[in-house]
């Protein structure tokens, strides 16, 4: 057998054994992407085959969270796609600033890079005061690296350039200190933020949301995953809320498609809406 | 009548893989039998131009590849730039947003191995010029599956670091000018 054919073998047994004894259901993922992260685990752990991580996931206490950490995927960045977030302040929060109460969930938010970039847009629009954002992720490795909002000093220059370009007020800046080689993001900016475990492919609804953001999160799932976070999203939105995606996902062809209007042509960013029968 | 044996094409390209990629597609039958699946490595964000500057003199068409995708015969996909391009079962196109590979996201290497697992001995992956060793290893995942393995000459190639760093670590079936590579496409994948 290949040994590649083989690490399929195997992968198939951990994903079991993460399911059986820990809860945790990958078999809606994406498989060649799983199994890069699974491999990646590996060599992480230093583990000598997959069959050994199967070993430390059924006996080894404390040891899923490392291995949740890094089969999630927390690569990210403040303002990534400034088109995306240009179009999120100069569209979405004019409509949210007509709700009374603005509830946003950012699902899937890694590092907390965009929560506190959505905060940024909610506060510079005179919003933020009314607004409350749910940031979920599946990972608590995650969301206690989110709480945090440190990120390396030598991501700040992409951060504040994508800041400006997405029609930020002032500098990136104003919102972060810089000490040593780090930046730490203005604790204001987590006031009206609740940070929670929340995993799309066995939690429930969340909410009336008035904003949804879930970005590069839906690219990892299969077919089928994908519509049920989708569906998700939609029974979690009020009538004319919207969902914005990652910048290469849409729901063209997807159970929802019927369910939203496009913001605008090519960009990710939708609105519920509800269709006469 | 002899069974085809390949079904697709992976190809790798970096420094100088623009005007690379723009000769091979030139040459290649607009009947191939396979999709070319390509990383062009690119510091711009703009797809669309990178993939209009390559379907023009192309006889098959150029797309950015999306997530789910089928891949279909005649057709070339370019990765997105940010994003890994990965094919599944289908064959169908995934991409990702994991951490760089080679200092690069698309990285070859991602593309190569995961379409080494669906093509298998189908696949033929070819390495031009660039800067770095990104689809060395890659390559190599596609002789261990017993694909054809091609790389441009690497005193041809404008930036020699890439295919060479794939003759160490993969070795080749065949090394190639740029002229030689998509005759020998069509020849093999043109029924
Ligand atoms: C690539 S990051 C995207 C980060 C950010 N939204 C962006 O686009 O920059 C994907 C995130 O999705 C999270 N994730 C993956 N599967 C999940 C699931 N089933 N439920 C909740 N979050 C999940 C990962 O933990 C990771 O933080």
């Amino acid at each position: 057998m290949h040994p590649s054919d083989l690490q399929d073998v195997e992968i198939t047994l951990f994903r079991e054994a993460l399911r059986m004894r820990h809860g945790y259901d990958f078999s809606g993922y994406a498989p060649a992407s799983f199994k890069r992260r699974v491999l990646a685990l590996q060599a992480a752990v230093g583990a000598g085959s997959l069959t050994q991580l199967i070993e430390r996931l059924l006996h080894e206490e404390g040891f899923v969270r490392e291995v949740i950490a890094r089969l999630s995927v927390p690569v990210s960045e403040m303002f990534r796609d400034p088109r995306v977030f240009g179009l999120l302040r100069s569209e979405v929060m004019p409509v949210l600033a007509t709700w009374p109460v603005i509830n946003v969930w950012q699902a899937g938010c890694a590092h907390g890079e965009e929560v506190y970039s959505l905060a940024i847009v909610l506060r510079e629009c005179g919003l933020y005061d009314r607004a409350h954002i749910f940031a979920t992720d599946f990972s608590d490795e995650a969301l206690t690296r989110a709480e945090e909002g440190i990120y390396p000093l030598h991501d700040a220059r992409t951060y504040s350039d994508n800041y400006l370009k997405a029609g930020g007020t002032g500098s990136l800046s104003d919102w972060f200190i810089a000490r040593y080689q780090r930046i730490k993001l203005d604790e204001s900016l987590r006031r009206r933020v609740t940070f929670a475990n929340h995993n799309l492919v066995s939690d429930g609804v969340f909410g009336e949301m008035q904003l949804i953001v879930c970005r590069n999160v839906l690219i990892y799932f299969g077919d089928e995953l994908q519509d049920r976070a989708l569906r998700l999203f939609r029974d979690s939105l009020v009538h004319g809320g919207f969902l914005c995606l990652g910048s290469k996902e849409s729901l063209a062809y997807t159970a929802v498609d019927q369910d939203f209007e496009r913001l605008a042509p090519g960009s990710p960013i939708y609105r519920r809406v509800i269709r006469a029968p | 009548m002899r069974r085809r044996r390949y079904e697709a094409v992976v190809i790798a390209a970096s420094t100088g893989g623009i005007e690379a990629l723009r000769a091979v597609l030139r040459a290649v039958d607009p009947r191939i039998a396979a999709p070319v699946v390509i990383v062009q490595h690119t510091a711009s964000e703009n797809a669309q131009a990178l993939c209009d500057v390559l379907a023009a003199g192309s006889a098959i068409p150029v797309v950015e590849a999306e997530s789910r995708q089928p891949l279909v015969n005649g057709c070339a996909y370019l990765a997105p730039p940010g994003y890994h391009l990965l094919v599944e079962p289908g064959p169908r196109a995934a991409l990702s947003m994991d951490e760089k590979v080679c200092h690069v996201r698309p990285s070859a290497d991602v593309l190569f191995t995961s379409a080494a697992d669906v093509w298998r001995g189908g696949l033929i992956g070819i390495v031009l010029t660039g800067a770095n060793e990104d689809g060395a290893a890659g390559m190599a995942a596609i002789r261990s599956r017993r694909g054809l393995a091609v790389v441009q000459k690497p005193e041809e190639a404008e930036m020699r670091e890439m295919p060479e760093a794939t003759l160490r670590r993969a070795g080749a079936d065949h090394v190639l000018s740029l002229q030689e590579i998509g005759p020998l496409l069509n020849r093999l994948l043109c029924r």
